[in-house]
């Protein structure tokens, strides 16, 4: 396991070069000129000019790239061109609200899509099988921003169960039950979507290996249900969902970030919201490399998972 | 009465149905016999005529849309078709040991081999999974996997089908059940390996004294392993009878037909089952009277509009054809 995680790593660490070059140049194409933005619309053009030479924006853009790569790669982001924060000091937090709120949805995605997933294929084509699925559709093909809305609307406004927004309550001991009330609803509106495409896999899976020759030679052998299911169904079906669950952990995290900006979570999303107007590069740039590097470490977890699952592939 | 005597199995009237009540098909139709200890009955017929059907009606692993819906599986007195869930689980693997038609995907991939031996150990005995593992590498060079201490921990992918063959026979008799039902075990396999996968069952039935249901459609098997023979056509039985009389004095037009192909059988030569001329009628639609009418040589009006029940022609002799009857009736 170990090699097989040191030759991982040493097979994405391209990608993430990759991945900072298209950062680097997506983050150029955000609207608007940073020297104008900071100075405003009524800075000469030589006081424009100077502020580039200071920041170096003046110079091509590869050189700016290696630059910002060789300081990043000594952990130096930079300071916000907007608030001049230094830049971690103002993403990281932002960063782990943002993970709070993505393993939450997670968590949800799973317990739902497996959940829902596994008792449907059971019991497939029941009366159950249908409610569910169709519930399933619905929610999942309900976009984010919409479900928010409702989501308040009923919960938070109406019945008033949970806040409508943030993060903690002002009055409140601002513990862990604080955050986990305002929790829910943002970690459902994130979670529907993606716990719906799981189920929908889930459910598949398990039906595919319920009709395999090994299960049937598995009841030949007066195994008790309960082993038979562990064994010779989940065990098998594992892999294909837990591939389709690390896909959706991008789905979450991206999910996670638009749903911050309606609930006015205090996360990477409402910050990349804040930095794409100010056009403070130093900040985009952070932000996303942070969700890229997450995003291919969770590619790497979900692999280990399956390698552990499968034999075939722990002997690649 | 001595042991040899005491029948192992009884089937009663067996039928099983594919599909709903209208749109549906009876693939395994009444189906009765016994199976005496330390004997093998073959069970030959033409692909899609319900065998495979009738071997997992007696284990009750027939999945929806088929359900069994008539008859009787009487095992030391008691109905299988009646019993709860959790008695059957004991039947399966610990009283009937069952091996398949495909050893390729009959094995878990996710699992390895020794695993798949002590877990039907350990479903049906009290013992500590270590002490499963000593039976399981017992077991595995018994049926001749060598170097058996060491493979208990491959899995299945390191082996060739003919080793998962026996791996799965090894599983099936770990807990030395009184019945062996092997559906087509070779089927599968390289001609190579067939002759000495069936001389291990065989051997392996001997020892135990258990008895087995040998589905094939092999006739220079049936010639070399079987006691008696049951032939198989359309979901019935249409002739039933010991080896000697099968081979020599055939009575049913179906099995006369078959034989046919393969004048002059030897012992131990692999002979396939040749398809006959015609086509095996639709289960869904079935002719009016004989099944077999449209293909028989023989036919006659009567054949046409009567349905044959199986019948004795003599004490160890039965056969479903109105022309049989009629024969013996002259005799
Ligand atoms: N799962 C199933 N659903 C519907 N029909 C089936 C199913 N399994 C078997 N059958 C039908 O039952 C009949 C007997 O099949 P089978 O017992 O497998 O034949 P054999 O083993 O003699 O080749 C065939 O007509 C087949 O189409
Ligand atoms: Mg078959």
């Amino acid at each position: 396991m170990g090699a097989f995680l040191a030759k991982r790593f040493l097979g994405v660490l391209p990608v993430i070069f990759g991945v900072s070059i298209v950062i680097f140049l997506l983050v150029q194409l955000a609207p608007g000129d940073t020297a104008t933005v900071l100075l405003g619309p009524q800075a000469t053009e030589a006081a424009k000019e100077e502020l580039r030479r200071a920041l170096g924006l003046d110079r091509p853009l590869a050189v700016q790239y290696f630059q910002w790569l060789g300081r990043v790669l000594t952990g130096d982001f930079g300071t916000s061109i907007a608030t001049q924060i230094p830049v971690l000091d103002l993403v990281l937090p932002r960063f782990v609200n943002t993970l709070i709120l993505t393993a939450a949805s997670l968590l949800l995605a799973i317990v739902l899509g497996y959940g829902i997933g596994f008792f449907t294929a059971l019991r497939a084509n029941s009366l159950f099988d249908r409610i569910a699925t169709s519930c399933m559709l619905m929610a999942g093909s309900a976009p984010p921003f919409w479900l928010g809305l409702v989501l308040v609307l009923v919960f938070a406004i109406d019945l008033g169960w949970f806040p409508v927004s943030g993060m903690e309550d002002f009055a409140g001991d601002g513990g862990t039950m604080d955050l986990l009330h305002h929790l829910v609803l943002p970690a459902v509106t994130t979670a529907l979507g993606p716990a719906a495409i799981i189920a929908r896999i889930v459910r598949s899976g398990i039906l595919d290996v319920l009709g395999r020759a090994h299960v049937r030679v598995a009841r030949s052998k007066g195994l008790q249900r309960r082993d038979l299911l562990r064994r010779h169904v989940i065990l098998n079906a594992l892999p294909p969902i837990v591939t389709i669950t690390g896909l959706q952990l991008g789905y979450l995290l991206g999910g996670a970030l638009l749903t911050e900006v309606v609930f006015a979570w205090p996360g990477l999303g409402s910050l990349l919201y804040d930095s794409i107007t100010a056009r403070d590069l130093p900040v985009l740039q952070a932000a996303t490399l942070l969700i890229a590097l997450a995003f291919v470490l969770a590619n790497i977890a979900v692999d280990a998972i399956n390698a552990m699952l499968d034999p075939r592939l722990r002997e690649i | 009465m001595s042991a040899a005597q005491i029948p192992s199995l009884v089937v009663e009237n067996l039928t099983t149905r594919f599909g709903s009540d209208r749109d549906g098909a009876t693939v395994v139709d009444g189906v009765s016999f016994v199976l005496t200890p330390g004997q093998t009955m073959a069970l030959v017929g033409e692909s899609g005529s319900g065998k495979s059907a009738t071997a997992l009606s007696l284990m009750r692993l027939i999945e929806p849309p088929g359900r069994i819906i008539a008859g009787r599986v009487l095992l030391d007195g008691r109905d299988l078709l009646t019993m709860p869930e959790r008695g059957m689980e004991d039947v399966r693997g610990g009283q009937i040991g069952m091996v398949f038609q495909d050893p390729l995907t009959s094995l878990n991939p996710a699992l390895t081999i020794g695993r798949q031996i002590t877990e039907t150990i350990l479903a049906h005995r009290d013992i500590t999974p270590a002490e499963a593992e000593r039976q399981a590498i017992d077991l595995l060079v018994r049926v001749g996997v060598s170097d058996a201490a060491r493979r208990i921990h491959d899995y299945p992918h390191h082996f060739s089908g003919g080793m998962r063959q026996r791996v799965l026979i090894a599983s099936a008799i770990s807990c030395a059940p009184a019945i062996i039902i092997a559906d087509e075990p070779t089927t599968a396999l390289d001609v190579t390996v067939q002759a000495k996968i069936l001389r291990l069952l065989h051997d392996l039935q001997q020892e135990m004294h258990a008895s087995m249901l040998l589905i094939t459609h092999d006739l220079g098997v049936v010639a070399a392993m079987a006691d008696t023979v049951m032939v198989m056509y359309a979901g019935r039985i249409v002739e039933q009878t010991d080896v000697d009389t099968l081979f020599h004095a055939p009575r049913h037009p179906y099995t006369k037909a078959l034989l046919a192909c393969v004048a002059g059988i030897e012992d131990d030569r692999s002979v396939p089952l040749q398809p006959i001329s015609g086509m095996a009628p639709d289960l869904k639609d079935l002719p009016r009277g004989c099944r077999f009418a449209p293909r028989c040589p023989l036919v006659q009006d009567v054949c046409r509009t009567t349905d044959p029940a199986l019948r004795a022609v003599s004490r160890s002799h039965s056969v479903a054809c109105l022309l049989v009857q009629e024969e013996t009736a002259v005799v």
